[in-house]
């Protein structure tokens, strides 16, 4: 990767900007998952509206211009005129927590649709937003907090170089079960060793 | 018949300190005070140190801190009982009820009562105000590695170890860890003998 290459875009998805409207319906509908939102490691979970999802985008945008330490963005589907899926939203990728000046972040994503995960979307966001973070925002690394019970994101974040730095015991409370939470680190030389970008 | 008495001490009163709510109006200019001790912020706050006016101190007390609609905050001034002096604040932030877990933070700005016992009194007020008062399950908190002092006083009042966000704080130009810990509803109970007859 160079400073020729797109950075928002990948193969099969591409990171967008929020569009307020058509992406508030659709997340509302995915709210409707009790298990995506859990998977998120969300404390109240309750099904929104589309009026509740603009307003935490409008709390989202007025964040990113006024506070400069989060990020967020869609993820959306490549998709071709054919198959009418072109720009899809699949999705968001956010960056939250950045501290400037030790060079810091966090990092969640989240694909909405059941039916859409397991097919390397996540992947792929996960991907370009570390490339974004390490080089174009020049962090030094990156964390992530995962509930124990969410094993498809463990791996995902293992598998792109993550490691598990601390582990919160009992930190969820689900379905009469107790879970760790996991707090996952990579540092951005870690990063740069394994793509040798 | 003081046998099977039951303590009727406020929950918000240890043995050397008890907790109050802040007022924006009197103590603003404390906490401004506390801010200017580089030291003191650059062991407490990954924020970068810098110098707020007593008035920004006010507005981020009133607004942040002590907002009425904040459900996921408790935020209180820690006083000696002896003078009723102010020393610092301690309190819990991000509270998530559902899953009864909160993170705790602490911090003494007079010096003169560092490394005395009163910071290590204040966390075990606000754990019996958690486990006792909120039914929380368990507390975390994040302490640099540079602070052995605050590290020892958390382990003295049961916090365990659960690891470290490695090169997470720049400062002076070198990079330091910051350390995990928690601490468990049923191993606070055992630690204070409850269930026992006071």
């Amino acid at each position: 990767m160079n400073l020729n290459t797109q950075l928002f875009e990948g193969r099969l998805i591409y990171l967008g900007p929020i569009n307020r409207d058509q992406d508030a319906e659709v997340e509302a509908r995915w709210t409707l998952d009790s298990d995506y939102l859990h998977m998120l490691g969300f404390d109240l979970v309750r099904p929104l509206s589309p009026a509740r999802v603009k307003k935490q985008y409008d709390e989202i945008e007025k964040d990113m211009d006024e506070k400069r330490n989060q990020y967020y963005f869609s993820i959306r589907r490549m998709g071709n005129e054919e198959d009418g899926k072109q720009d899809q939203l699949l999705g968001f990728a956010r960056l939250t927590r950045i501290g400037w000046t030790h060079g810091t972040g966090t990092i969640s994503l989240g694909i909405g649709d059941a039916a859409e995960r397991g097919k390397g979307y996540g992947t792929e966001a996960l991907h370009l937003m570390l490339h974004y973070a390490f080089r174009e925002l020049n962090l030094f690394r990156l964390s992530a907090s995962i509930p124990g019970y969410n094993q498809a994101a463990l791996k995902m974040f293992e598998k792109a170089g993550f490691h598990e730095e601390a582990r919160q015991r009992e930190a969820y409370h689900l379905a009469g079960k107790r879970w760790d939470g996991i707090y996952m680190g990579l540092l951005s030389e870690e990063w740069s060793n394994q793509h040798g970008s | 018949m003081a046998a099977n008495r039951q303590k009727t001490r406020s929950i918000f009163v240890g043995e050397l300190v008890h907790l109050v709510s802040p007022n924006p109006e009197t103590d603003a200019g404390l906490f401004a005070r506390w801010m200017q001790d580089s030291e003191f912020v650059r062991l407490m706050d990954t924020d970068p140190a810098s110098l707020l006016s007593v008035a920004k101190h006010k507005q981020w007390l009133k607004k942040d801190l002590l907002e009425e609609d904040r459900k996921d905050g408790l935020f209180f001034l820690v006083r000696t009982l002896q003078e009723e002096k102010s020393i610092g604040f301690i309190g819990l932030d991000g509270i998530r009820w559902v899953h009864g877990e909160a993170w705790v933070g602490v911090g003494l700005g007079e010096r003169a009562y560092w490394g005395q016992g009163y910071g290590t009194d204040a966390m075990r007020v606000l754990q019996r105000y958690a486990f006792d008062g909120l039914n929380l399950h368990r507390l975390s908190l994040t302490v640099f590695e540079y602070n052995p002092r605050a590290i020892r006083s958390y382990e003295k009042a049961g916090f365990i170890r659960e690891g470290r966000a490695r090169k997470f704080l720049h400062r002076d130009g070198k990079r330091f860890d910051m350390i995990f810990m928690g601490i468990l509803r049923e191993e606070w109970e055992r630690r204070e003998g409850h269930g026992e007859d006071s």
